[in-house]
């Protein structure tokens, strides 16, 4: 015990006086100090995704909560990071869907002959990671006799087509009951106007559950930061689709909408030397696609699920 | 993946309908939707103003002779094929390369049964004629083809045969279509095999992925 008013003493700093100090007032402190430092380990992660990521980005609204004024500050600022972080002058629309516009695709399974162009092309337009050889197109090798995905790979090389086999490209099929929107715990994903599910890379927090919930394996998660060299940024970018993404989000196959919103064709449509690829608005009488549709035998993949796909195949 | 039994415009009319009225049923259920699905129904399609069209390539014409030498002037020439044609006696039976000679050695001729006269006319070696007997400028090629190859032309005709590049709306830009033989040799029509060169590195099936990275 002391006594802080020592008599003796005059000159001396008063001190706290300190009484009964227990045992369980010191347990209670070891434990505040050790939950401290577990809090602090917990948040390294997320210490560490801040370094990469600036108060603006941070601060952003939901795209879909956006004013105009904002939407225009956010896209200065993202355009300002690409140049930043690539090197690349970039131009970053914000395109919305074409008022009486349901975008549709299809592939003719009778003349896809897996060469891949689509699937480059898909690569090269939408910025994806070199590194990786990313794209949001798989074309799968399939034992003819069988719709069975399981039973099909996407790993083989060489002389295409092989005989006993055709190949079935899979990409986002812009589904009207999409399974990955509906697990979204953040609405980071949703199905827009014209058909097109599209993902807000600023609000994905990237749990991946949109990329489980996906029959078709459609989405893909950003492991990394994509590389892409300056000069081959492609700079027509929009803000839902094609901008290089951030780590850490999932993204997906857009129907090109920096592309289709301006009214051109989708870009492995233009890539695909064999023709087997159609693309249109379903809701116009006289379009490519709805002839296709009432006259060929067309398929949808795992209808049984009822995703209700945007995107058909057929044969001739 | 199984057949689409019922006319499939009617289902996924159907579906938009059901969705559009979903929508309307229950507002702020699901708040995702909240922009994306109105609860008024979708707008007409646009009468679609085609201010542009679909160009479909054409070949610039009868195909030419090029000579092996040059001319004294050091020009190199080619000549047109009713430059020999018009003084040689046709052989309509003639169906294969082997019998050929002169400029047509190592043709490969892959087409069916067909005789060259089955395409190429005997009177006019510039021309190609139909199995009418009606002749067909070689700019109009697909108009020979499409007398076989007619379901083939209908799909081309409503853009499911056949690559194209620009617009898909023609109120904004011109679309662009591939003729027939700029993907088909006439004379050996099967598309021919390619060499797949682009592959993405799948993270579920590539062994030499690195370890931590496959889950």
């Amino acid at each position: 015990m002391t006594d802080t008013n020592h008599p003796s003493r005059p000159d001396l700093p008063t001190l706290p006086i300190i009484e009964n100090f227990s045992r369980r007032a010191a347990i209670k402190g070891g434990f505040a100090t050790l939950g401290a430092a577990a809090f602090v380990a917990a948040i390294s992660p997320l210490r560490h995704a801040a370094q990469n990521t600036s108060a603006g980005e941070f601060m952003q609204n939901h795209y879909t909560e956006l004013t105009p004024e904002q939407k225009a500050d956010v896209i200065a600022r993202l355009e300002e990071e690409a140049k930043e972080k690539y090197g690349a002058e970039v131009t970053i629309g914000d395109d919305r869907p074409i008022p009486g516009t349901k975008f549709v695709y299809a592939i003719n399974l009778s003349v896809c002959n897996g060469n891949g162009k689509c699937v480059e092309a898909c690569h090269k337009e939408n910025n994806h990671d070199r590194a990786t050889n990313q794209s949001y197109i798989r074309v799968i090798e399939m034992p003819k006799g069988t719709m069975d995905m399981e039973q099909g790979s996407t790993t083989y090389t060489g002389a295409v087509p092989k005989d006993d086999k055709f190949y079935l490209p899979v990409q986002c099929q812009q589904c009207d009951e999409p399974p990955c929107v509906d697990v979204c715990p953040v609405k980071a994903t949703w199905k827009e106007d014209d058909g097109i599910v599209v993902v807000d890379y600023n609000w994905c927090i990237g749990c991946r559950y949109c990329e489980a919930a996906c029959p078709y394996h459609a989405r893909r998660f950003n492991w990394k930061q994509p590389e892409v060299p300056a000069e081959e940024v492609n700079p027509d970018q929009s803000y839902l689709s094609n901008r290089i993404r951030p780590v850490g989000v999932v993204e997906k196959c857009t129907y090109c909408l920096h592309r289709t919103r301006r009214g051109k064709l989708p870009a492995c449509l233009e890539a695909c030397p064999t023709g087997a690829r159609v693309f249109g608005n379903i809701l116009d009488p006289e379009s490519n696609i709805r002839w296709l549709l009432e006259n060929k035998r067309v398929y949808i993949l795992k209808e049984e699920l009822g995703t209700k796909p945007a995107f058909f195949y057929y044969f001739d | 993946m199984t057949r689409r039994a019922t006319p499939l415009l009617a289902r996924a009319a159907r579906a938009i309908a059901l969705m559009v009225v979903a929508a309307a049923a229950l507002p702020g259920c699901r708040p995702s939707d909240g922009e994306a699905r109105h609860a008024h129904p979708a707008p007409p399609a646009p009468a679609s103003v085609a201010a542009y069209q679909v160009n479909i390539r054409r070949p610039s014409g009868p195909p030419l002779i090029e000579l092996a030498g040059a001319d004294p002037q050091g020009r190199a020439a080619s000549v047109a094929c009713s430059t020999c044609h018009s003084v040689r006696k046709p052989n309509l039976e003639n169906k294969t390369a082997a019998s050929l000679d002169e400029f047509h050695q190592g043709l490969t001729v892959n087409h069916g049964a067909l005789a060259c006269y089955a395409c190429h006319s005997p009177d006019n070696a510039d021309t190609l004629r139909l199995a009418d007997g009606t002749t067909v400028e070689y700019v109009d090629v697909m108009t020979l083809c499409s007398q076989c190859h007619s379901k083939q032309a209908e799909s081309f005709a409503h853009g499911a045969h056949g690559g194209m590049n620009g617009f898909w709306d023609l109120s904004r830009g011109p679309q662009t279509k591939n003729n027939c033989i700029d993907c088909h040799d006439p004379h050996a029509p099967k598309y021919p095999k390619m060499v797949v060169d682009f592959k993405p590195h799948d993270r579920f099936l590539d062994a030499s992925e690195e370890p931590h990275d496959r889950h």
